[in-house]
């Protein structure tokens, strides 16, 4: 693994992370370190380990039976598998979206936004407001809802939901939002507008996002790390990895040779 | 791959395609054989489902058909008069029943609906596999060793018959089958609803109760009904325990005279007028329980 700037105070940083199901070994001794407001896509082949690492980052991992993990995984500095540390403080400031949109079906949109605050005690009505149209606006879904608030979150289409589970981890206002696959589920109308939603976001968070799709971690990231089998074969600025990968298996990789 | 090849050229290594059968009109006796067939499947299955319902209607029929010349307003609101005395109704053991079945879903739900969240919810431990086993069992006990049990457990130290003991026995029948539908319809509800909660930084408990529990609650309200519609017709566990009474109930400490106890009494003795009643507490205990189940199916549907 080669680092050609080095990255002064990250925001986030695994160290030495290996993670398991059981006793398969399914990310090994993984370092790597992501800069404040920007945007890292992680790619690879499909098994290799990248979304298992992401899901390490804010203590998902373990909420899969028989999941373990060694390592620490900073965030500012700190470790969030320190003694002490609650998962729930962890995923308070490092939010996530899945790959398939989760809205709670038994809710509205307006609800579904709020919900963390709400059953965190939030009952203020004009600052639920507030959090709504600031959240929904940020994720880029305002225009498309603002008349029907108060129908259910599972009414919108698919890319609307996508954006509506953006929203939501927003609400709470996390410094890191993590991103598994946002857009595999969706049509590239969809796709683009989320993608032209990342490089927005990050003005205000930092964006780790898990993609197959290469183009898409070309255009709308900072940097890239390439998995391969839970190892990350080269973690560089992406216009580097993506022209002259210093790794024959990254080159291999993104050239559409394997995977 | 091969299977394409073969398809377009099925002798190998001849170039020409063969021609096929286009036209649909020519019918081969294989297709009218296996029409008539199909026929005759459905058929079978919509006589085997009808006679599946059959005694649902018949049931239904019958107990209206013999009821219906006991209704009048004197059945709901009288006792039962002496052998001897024509009139009177059976307005305690129905008040009896609505008081010993609310007893008995109080005392029971929490237990039950608990047992079926953790079920689900914390479905790794070992614990789990045991108490599921249990439950499994406990719905297999039947009911009239549940009411001997309430009898050793209330009715004997207490001193006495009791309507508290008659509802500690239902409430025992009303646990299981609580607990499992519970379980099933929070299984029902996909784990990535969950791990959404988990990841917007909601603790556990505040995911199952506020989202997984009260987003399933159509689900689960259907089962308390059942489950409800099911003690409501208990009779034996109710012998060993509310027994039975000729007076309006006055404590939840005395025996009191419930529906089924008292349609069983009346249907075996020998006085054609206490026959009559039996047959009008039949039919009402039918209704009640119809109408519980049709009246929560209509409500969770316009709610859904």
């Amino acid at each position: 693994m080669s680092q050609s700037k080095p990255i002064v105070n990250p925001i986030l940083e695994a160290r030495s992370v290996d993670a398991y199901f059981g006793a398969f070994h399914a990310v090994k001794n993984v370092t790597l370190s992501v800069r404040p407001n920007t945007v890292t896509a992680m790619i690879g082949p499909s098994g290799c380990g990248k979304s298992t690492f992401l899901r390490t980052l804010n203590r998902m991992h373990e909420e899969i039976p028989g999941a373990t993990m060694k390592g620490q995984v900073l965030l500012a500095g700190e470790d969030i598998y320190a003694r002490g540390i609650d998962p729930v403080q962890v995923r308070r400031r490092i939010g996530m979206v899945f790959q398939k949109p989760n809205p709670f079906p038994s809710l509205s949109i307006y609800e579904n936004v709020v919900v963390g605050l709400t059953l965190a005690g939030v009952k203020n009505r004009s600052v639920l407001d507030e959090v709504v149209e600031r959240s929904l606006k940020h994720a880029a879904l305002w225009n498309e809802v603002k008349d029907k608030l108060k129908q259910p979150g599972t009414s919108l289409s698919g890319g609307q939901q996508q954006r509506l589970c953006i929203a939501r981890a927003l609400s709470v206002e996390p410094p890191v939002l993590l991103m598994d696959e946002p857009t595999s589920a969706l049509d590239p109308i969809s796709t683009a507008k989320i993608e032209e939603l990342l490089v927005e976001l990050k003005k205000d968070v930092t964006v780790v996002v898990v993609t197959h799709n290469m183009q898409q971690a070309a255009r709308v990231s900072d940097r890239t790390a390439f998995f391969l089998l839970g190892e990350v074969i080269e973690y560089e600025e992406s216009s580097t990895l993506f022209s002259v990968p210093k790794d024959k298996r990254t080159e291999a990789y993104i050239t559409g040779r394997f995977g | 791959m091969t299977s394409a090849t073969s398809t377009v050229s099925p002798t190998s290594g001849s170039s020409r395609p063969r021609a096929r059968a286009v036209s649909m009109a020519q019918v081969s006796y294989r297709d009218i054989r296996r029409k008539w067939f199909n026929r005759f499947m459905l058929g079978t299955l919509g006589v085997a489902a009808l006679v599946a319902v059959l005694p649902l209607i018949s049931v239904l029929y019958y107990v209206f058909k013999q009821g219906i010349a006991g209704l009048n307003l004197e059945f709901f609101t009288q006792l039962p008069k002496p052998v001897g005395e024509t009139g009177g109704g059976l307005g305690n053991s129905i008040l009896g029943t609505l008081t010993v079945v609310m007893m008995a879903t109080v005392i029971g739900l929490p237990f039950g609906i608990a047992s079926g969240v953790f079920l689900s919810e914390f479905s790794r431990s070992r614990f789990t596999y045991t108490l599921r086993f249990c439950v499994e069992l406990l719905a297999g006990i039947p009911s009239i060793i549940l009411g001997i049990f309430a009898y050793a457990l209330i009715v004997v130290p207490m001193g006495g018959f009791s309507a508290l003991a008659g509802a500690v026995a239902l409430a025992i029948i009303l646990v299981p089958t609580v607990a499992k539908t519970t379980e099933e319809v929070l299984k029902l509800v996909p784990d990535h609803i969950r791990e959404a909660g988990l990841a917007l930084g909601l603790p556990r408990w505040k995911v199952i109760l506020r989202i997984v529990l009260w987003g399933s609650r159509a689900g689960i309200s259907t089962g308390i009904m059942l489950a409800i519609a099911r003690i409501s017709g208990e009779t034996a566990p109710l012998i060993f325990t509310a027994l039975n009474s000729q007076y309006w109930p006055h404590g939840l400490l005395e025996p009191v005279s419930t529906l089924p106890v008292q349609i069983y009494t009346y249907a075996i003795a020998p006085f054609e007028d206490w026959n009559r009643l039996a047959w009008t507490g039949a039919m009402t205990l039918v209704f009640f329980v119809l109408i519980a189940n049709v009246s929560m199916r209509l409500i969770l549907r316009r709610k859904a």
